[in-house]
């Protein structure tokens, strides 16, 4: 029975998804055709989810314009947020001291790093995304922009002189990332104090709280009673006894 | 009589001090005055300073942090169903809201979905949580201007919606009731009656509070023609829910994006106004809780059976990708970018809440207002200090 | 007590005579403000907020003033360290004063009065502007940002709403055609309204208009919302009241409300006819006892008013505020006196 409610439903909005993948694929893809345009050679990378978002990634020095051609071309006005991502895994995976530290791989600086979509080749990321709320043709224009930025060199221009909101987030990330922002009127601390030293949201800066108590990750689970004891739980690979992973 | 030697540095301490305020009154830019941290008017502990000349701001600055918990470090060292717990505590008056962008990022990326009933449920939940965290506003909204008496009527009325929440979820603050794939628990009988009387009441609020504030001249001269925001400087600044659709910018991601909400399948009505001032933000929100009220009322009507959890494993491991989902919170729009490497827990969760945006326009806008207008703007743009600081 | 003595059955001395004054203004300062306090503060607000308000001292909470008191007597005397102290010191006493000088003029009987004034209405009005210099040095000395703000803003508004209440006066004073508030109850008592002569002539009728202004301009002179600048609860945390606490806050606040009660006592005198009921006899004895119960009653009846405005209303801003004094008020009551003056000429 529930089944069939199911199947009602999943059948119209497939169908409906379906007919909204194709056309907002082409709508996506028109966008990035613009955008393409607009800046030629400095379109690095780019991902579509169908239906969902446009990704691209532009090259470092066309940031700046890559926001200008979004908001001046694709009349992305609105500005929501702008951020960077650390793509180096953590080196102390998730601070968990069990034996069996589910699902994470052991720490290898040499490795090279695996990035997100639309690809990109170095640790640091910035991303922004912008819109246009006025729906010319009846859809809102998104865009998230990306830029890699060498770790010898973490700057990237400010986008202040285009979107007000800027602000805050460029003094955010430059305290939690490190990035420093040409053209921003202000770089100070935003959320932390004056004499904080590091940048906290980097992966190579440890979160102090689990060092200090590390985290039990796998908890002695005491059986039913009148059930025997059970194996280790170190042994087994496959994680079932991790505490927090239940879907309840 | 002699002075001991404290009391004379204390004599030397205090002419100094009297000295300095005398210079600050004399210079252009004026008498320097910390609003904040603790203070009545900021919800939290935010921090303004202003420069007055006389009662107006010649400068002001908003120094947020006082509450920065360091979510998105938080998170990188739990589990998806984790994170929920913490993520309640962004926005805790409208608590349930913010679990839900970030519970719909995770099934997007593992290209799940909940089933109808469990959508439906969320999306009450959601609205209900909404009503919960406006209602408050309205009655604080008189509260900063003066009029003691709407905040007891809005707490009144505020605490029987919060009893039907903490009748499903079990918290009335903070619920953790969404799941990846769905939600915890189903409805206990007799709620949808319940919620609809409650509704009922939260209606009879949102009109006397029109009559008692919104109707009132006091009130009127109040916030007409305060804090204007242009419609293009705000949008630039990231201003989101009531504060932008107050100045006149038709924008609701209920109606304009597809998160994975139930809104499609109602009937409701997106409010905006064109002034852009005080008045229009909060008039737009008392519409809009009076809308969440009647969305309630008709999802209630059109439940549908079956199950609340889509068939999900029990220890989630969520495929490598990157989403970001946005919804219109009751504060704003709030969304997770959720960047997941097929672990049990997610790489990297960006955590854009609606009042940081809506508070970093306060330096362009605070300039050369009154110091009661301040406190004005203040109420009309509403944030949360746990939305800015995360 | 007269000063002859003549209508209590012994002599006394003069010193007898003052120390029974200075019990009598105390107890005429404190049970007004107890009572407002008692049944407005923490009863009509609460069940206007749909609560009930103090019930655990006392039965129904009556008690609770007395509880409070003792609270505030009990705490420790701070002075920010940076504070003036004598000035810090003074202000509170400044205020409370002012409340004494306002209560001495005012009549309770024919012959239960402490002072019969020749400009009794004249006194009233000077002494009441006594308590803008107290919250000025109030927000001076506490060496505190808000509280400056606070007092400043109080003596503009404080200054500005004087003038209304003065104009508003003036209209009861023109009709009654004295100055003295014993003889201004006496004309209402006897009085007539255009020829109907059962009910007296309370001034309320017929200076309606100066009524309401006298009622606007006591509520701005009380600093009570909507005209709550200097004290801003949400702006200024208390404005000039900021850095008070223990004793020196209690006599603020008995001082806010001893005010409230003594300009409502004043309100009652000059517009519903103070210590008389209308067709009681005029010089009757018994009216001395029985006067001031009715002038509580009356300056309940104005504290009413005066309260439930302010748990109503938002607060106006300071610039509007002004407005509302300078370009309303005043033309208002100007007006007021004008009409009186063309009416009593005419009956």
């Amino acid at each position: 029975m529930s089944d069939a409610t199911g199947t009602t439903t999943d059948a119209t909005t497939t169908e409906a998804q379906d007919a909204q993948d194709t056309e907002t694929d082409e709508l996506r893809q028109g966008w990035l055709d613009t955008l393409s345009e607009a800046l030629g050679d400095a379109v690095i990378g780019s991902h579509i989810a169908p239906g969902r978002t446009l990704w691209v990634r532009v090259a470092r020095d066309a940031w700046f314009d890559a926001a200008e051609a979004a908001k001046g071309r694709l009349g992305c006005t609105f500005f929501d947020f702008l951020s960077a991502i650390d793509w180096m895994p953590s080196p102390w995976g998730r601070y968990e001291y069990s034996a069996v530290d589910v699902g994470i791989k052991p720490f290898d600086p040499t490795a090279p790093l695996a990035t997100g979509v639309a690809g990109g080749d170095t640790r640091f990321q910035l991303f922004c995304r912008v819109v246009n709320v006025r729906k010319p043709d009846g859809h809102p224009v998104e865009v998230i922009l990306k830029a890699d930025l060498p770790d010898e060199d973490l700057r990237a221009r400010s986008l202040v002189p285009l979107y007000g909101g800027a602000n805050w987030h460029e003094r955010e990330c430059w305290e939690m990332f490190g990035i420093t922002f040409d053209g921003h009127p202000g770089l100070r601390h935003l959320y932390l104090p004056g004499e904080f030293e590091g940048h906290p949201l980097r992966k190579d800066f440890p979160l102090l709280a689990r060092l200090v108590k590390p985290w039990p990750g796998i908890v002695d689970v005491e059986p039913m009673p009148g059930e025997p004891e059970a194996a280790e739980p170190a042994a087994n690979g496959a994680g079932d006894g991790d505490a927090g992973g239940g879907a309840t | 009589m002699t002075l001991t030697e404290r009391q004379q540095r204390a004599y030397v301490d205090a002419q100094a001090a009297d000295a300095r305020v005398n210079v600050e009154l004399e210079t252009e830019e004026g008498m320097t005055l910390n609003i904040g941290p603790q203070h009545p008017a900021t919800h939290g502990t935010l921090r303004v300073v202003a420069k007055l000349d006389g009662e107006q701001v010649v400068w002001a600055d908003v120094v947020p942090g006082y509450m920065h918990r360091g979510y998105e470090k938080l998170v990188e060292v739990r589990t998806f169903p984790q994170v929920t717990t913490l993520i309640n505590r962004i926005d805790w008056l409208g608590s349930f809201a913010n679990e839900v962008p970030f519970v719909l990022a995770a099934e997007r990326l593992m290209e799940i979905e909940a089933p109808a009933r469990a959508t439906y449920i969320r999306t009450i939940l959601f609205e209900m949580a909404r009503v919960a965290n406006i209602v408050l506003f309205l009655g604080d909204l008189g509260a900063q201007l003066g009029a003691v008496t709407p905040v007891f009527y809005a707490f009144r009325d505020r605490e029987h919606v919060l009893d039907q929440i903490e009748a499903v979820t079990g918290g009335r603050f903070h619920p953790n009731f969404d799941r990846i794939g769905g939600i915890k628990d189903d409805l206990p009988k007799g709620w949808i009656a319940d919620t609809k009387a409650v509704m009922a009441r939260v209606r009879d609020f949102c009109d006397q509070v029109e009559t008692l504030l919104f109707g009132n001249e006091i009130f009127e001269t109040r916030t007409r023609g305060i804090g204007v925001v242009p419609a293009e400087v705000g949008l630039s600044y990231g201003l989101t829910g009531a504060n932008i659709r107050g100045s006149g910018v038709d924008w609701d991601l209920r109606r304009d994006a597809n998160p994975g909400l139930a809104h499609d399948q109602v009937d409701w009505k997106v409010w905006t106004h064109p002034d852009g001032d005080s008045f229009a933000r909060c008039w737009v929100r008392l519409q809009e809780t009076r809308e969440a009220t009647k969305i309630v009322d008709q999802l209630c009507d059109g439940l549908p059976g079956g199950p609340i959890m889509a068939k999900v494993p029990r220890i989630i491991k969520v495929p490598e990708g990157e989403a970001y989902v946005e919804t219109d919170n009751p504060l704003g729009a709030m969304g997770y970018y959720v960047v997941s490497k097929g672990d049990l827990g997610p790489f990297r969760v960006k955590i854009r809440s609606a009042s940081f945006s809506n508070v970093s326009i306060l330096p362009w806008l605070l300039r050369g207002v009154y110091v009661p207008d301040i406190i004005t703007i203040l109420a009309s743009l509403y944030f949360i200090l746990g939305d800015i600081d995360r | 007590m007269t000063a002859t003595a003549g209508t209590l059955a012994i002599e006394l001395a003069y010193w007898q005579q003052t120390v029974l004054r200075t019990v009598g203004v105390l107890v005429a300062v404190l049970i007004p403000a107890g009572t407002l306090v008692y049944v407005f503060l923490f009863k009509m607000m609460s069940f206007m907020q749909s609560r009930l308000g103090p019930m655990e001292a006392g039965p129904y909470g009556s008690m609770q003033l007395l509880a409070e008191v003792g609270k505030w007597i009990q705490k420790e005397d701070i002075v920010p360290w940076r504070a003036d102290r004598k000035l810090f010191a003074m202000a509170p006493y400044v205020v409370v004063a002012s409340v004494f000088l306002i209560l001495l003029a005012v009549p309770f009987g024919p012959d239960a009065w402490f002072a019969d004034l020749d400009v009794g209405v004249f006194w009233v009005l000077a002494v009441s502007s006594i308590s803008v210099l107290g919250i000025l040095i109030a927000g001076w000395a506490s060496a505190n940002k808000y509280s400056l703000l606070g007092g400043l803003r109080a003596a503009g508004q404080l200054i500005a709403y004087e003038l209304p209440m003065v104009l508003a006066v003036m209209g009861v004073v023109i009709q009654a055609g004295t100055l003295n508030l014993q003889q201004i109850v006496a004309a209402q008592h006897s009085g007539e309204i255009f020829g109907f002569g059962g009910i007296g002539n309370p001034y309320i009728f017929t200076q309606i208009l100066g009524f309401l202004i006298f009622l606007v301009a006591t509520q701005a002179e009380l600093t009570q919302a909507p005209f709550d600048m200097p004290v801003a609860e949400s702006e200024l945390v208390s404005g000039y009241m900021t850095e008070y606490s223990g004793m020196r806050f209690l006599l603020f606040f008995i001082a806010e409300f001893a005010s409230a009660g003594a300009f409502a006592a004043v309100a009652a005198t000059l517009f519903l006819g103070g210590w008389s009921i209308p067709w009681v006899d005029l010089d009757a004895d018994y009216m001395n006892v029985i006067g001031p119960v009715v002038l509580l009653t009356k300056m309940m009846l104005v504290a009413f008013l005066v309260f439930w405005a302010r748990f109503t209303y938002p607060r106006f801003r300071e610039d509007q505020l002004q407005q509302l004094a300078w370009k309303i008020l005043i033309p208002l009551s100007l007006v007021n006196i004008l009409a009186t003056m063309a009416l009593k000429v005419m009956f």
